[in-house]
């Protein structure tokens, strides 16, 4: 029984011990984005590499979820002859919810793991401690770019991949359940107000700079060799994963208001 | 009148937790001196040669450069200070990202206006002088030898002529020849710039070619240091042992113990 309250105890001191060094690195990093010298050509490739290079894979996700909503919403509206309504859910739930949970994860699978294993790289192999001997302070350097290049590029995507998911549940709507296109578009149109789609960008600027931070953090403290990398890389997308779905349910209730 | 060394260490310390890795190390360069730093693996020279620049800070003691204190000082001393010296790593630690001519003139660009072509300018003029083809400069790291990459890093500590050099086994993993150029590369450098260098060495060739003087870590400590001709006279078993590559003797790759105290968590 001792042991067992020890051991709560010492995870929960371990917990504690990861949030404030997690919490000071990123308050850290937030102070050297607003800090000459800026690192131009650094956030310029961050911005390519967050932003167009993930396009291809949010666009894909939220294409064959936005057709997979339609077909499943008119299943069960069907029953009780509430089919009229497949467009509109389509485009809530895309704006409001799937667009940026979904891109979050993506973006999470990709982004964060290609930091962690980079800046985790660059530990191991001296490259960060070469950058402090080149009177450059890797904070500045690399992760400040990186946060502001994830938190800018998140919405953009959202904003794209809400697009494309709406255009897939009006594929299914129209070629494969029939609907009139013209009205199908009505639909969409006629409860969507602005407040859906800026929830959606407010989540994804959230969720960017949360992907950026666990992959920066955990790069950043990476272990020796490749297995500490290995883990370092592991650990950035489980955390930023977890995150996304903790902070998508605080931003949900500060916009409903509790 | 004295000289005033150009990098004094009094009574230097450094922990990891349990680990006692620097237990107090005395320590003087002479300005335009050639000190190497030999030691078993684990004994603490690479963690010596980090607090020389302030990558690691020190427990307790002191550390001068031209007799003015750096420990204690703030970031932007800090900087100013490593702007006086150029280091290369074991490994190189070039920039993968980056070509190599944004590699050797990093810190000018970012210190100064430098414009891309100036750079490329500059790059090239530096790696032509350690025998590299100007071609280079438009690679990656990734795309060059062993060896090319200690040049490579060894350019981008000399590229603003600094006054102190930090090589971190600037030989290991190289073939006798290749390493031999290393050395000649670092000899005429220093000579060129008048620097002060230390190395870390695990390379008795090496060590003998470069060294004026020769400090032996172990456990720690400085057991040994004096002039690189009175190495294989020292009469200390251990630098014996280690000059003399034996497997017998008083010298073995295990560490110490952390001390009882420190384990107990005091």
């Amino acid at each position: 029984m001792h042991g067992f309250v020890q051991n709560i105890g010492r995870t929960a001191l371990n917990f504690l011990a990861a949030f404030g060094r997690i919490t000071l690195f990123s308050i850290t990093a937030v102070r050297w984005i607003f800090t000459p010298p800026y690192y131009w050509q650094q956030l310029l490739r961050q911005i390519i590499d967050i932003g167009y290079f993930s396009l291809p894979v949010v666009g894909l996700t939220t294409l064959f979820s936005g057709m997979v909503l339609a077909l499943q919403s008119y299943t069960g509206f069907a029953r009780f002859s509430a089919e009229d309504t497949v467009a509109t859910v389509v485009v809530l739930s895309v704006t409001r919810e799937l667009g940026p949970v979904l891109a979050g994860l993506m973006v999470a699978g990709r982004i964060g793991a290609s930091m962690a294993a980079e800046i985790g790289t660059m530990r191991v192999t001296d490259q960060i401690d070469a950058l402090d001997t080149l009177s450059t302070r890797p904070m500045q350097y690399l992760v400040a770019p990186r946060l502001l290049a994830g938190t800018i590029c998140l919405p953009f995507l959202v904003l794209v991949g809400d697009v494309i998911g709406v255009f897939g549940g009006y594929l299914v709507g129209v070629y494969r359940l029939g609907f009139n296109p013209s009205i199908y578009l009505a639909r969409t149109l006629e409860y969507l107000e602005v407040s859906d789609v800026t929830l959606g960008l407010v989540k994804a600027a959230v969720f960017g700079f949360l992907i950026a931070l666990m992959g920066c953090y955990h790069g950043y403290h990476s272990g020796r060799g490749a297995q500490g990398v290995g883990r370092a890389t592991t650990n950035a997308v489980v955390s930023a994963s977890i995150l996304i779905l903790i902070a998508n349910y605080i931003v949900t209730t500060m916009f409903f208001g509790g | 009148m004295a000289v005033i060394p150009k990098i004094e260490l009094s009574g230097v310390t450094k922990s990891f937790d349990a680990n006692h890795v620097l237990k107090g190390i005395n320590l003087t360069v002479a300005p335009k001196e050639s000190l190497v730093i030999i030691g078993t693996s684990g004994c603490g020279k690479s963690v010596l040669m980090k607090c020389l620049n302030g990558l690691i800070t020190p427990n307790q003691g002191s550390i001068k450069i031209d007799g003015q204190e750096i420990l204690g000082q703030g970031r932007a001393a800090l900087e100013d200070l490593r702007r006086r010296f150029g280091m290369t790593f074991q490994f190189g630690a070039l920039f993968d990202s980056l070509p190599i001519w944004e590699n050797v003139t990093f810190r000018l660009r970012h210190q100064q206006a430098l414009d891309k072509n100036q750079a490329r300018e500059i790059a090239a003029q530096t790696i032509t002088q350690l025998g590299l083809a100007e071609s280079v400069i438009d690679q990656y790291p990734a795309e060059l030898s062993g060896g090319m990459q200690k040049r490579v890093a060894l350019a981008r500590a000399i590229v603003d002529k600094p006054e102190i050099l930090l090589f971190d086994e600037p030989t290991s993993g190289l073939d006798p020849i290749t390493g031999g150029v290393i050395d000649r590369l670092i000899i005429d450098a220093r000579e060129r710039l008048g620097a002060t260098t230390v190395t870390i060495s695990h390379d008795m060739a090496s060590v003998r070619r470069i060294a004026d003087k020769v400090a032996m870590v172990h456990h720690g400590v400085i057991i040994w240091a004096g002039p690189a001709e009175e190495m294989n006279e020292s009469g200390v078993p251990e630098v014996h042992q280690f000059v003399h590559g034996l497997a017998e003797g008083p010298l073995t790759n295990e560490k110490p113990a952390a001390s009882p105290a420190k384990m107990a968590g005091s």
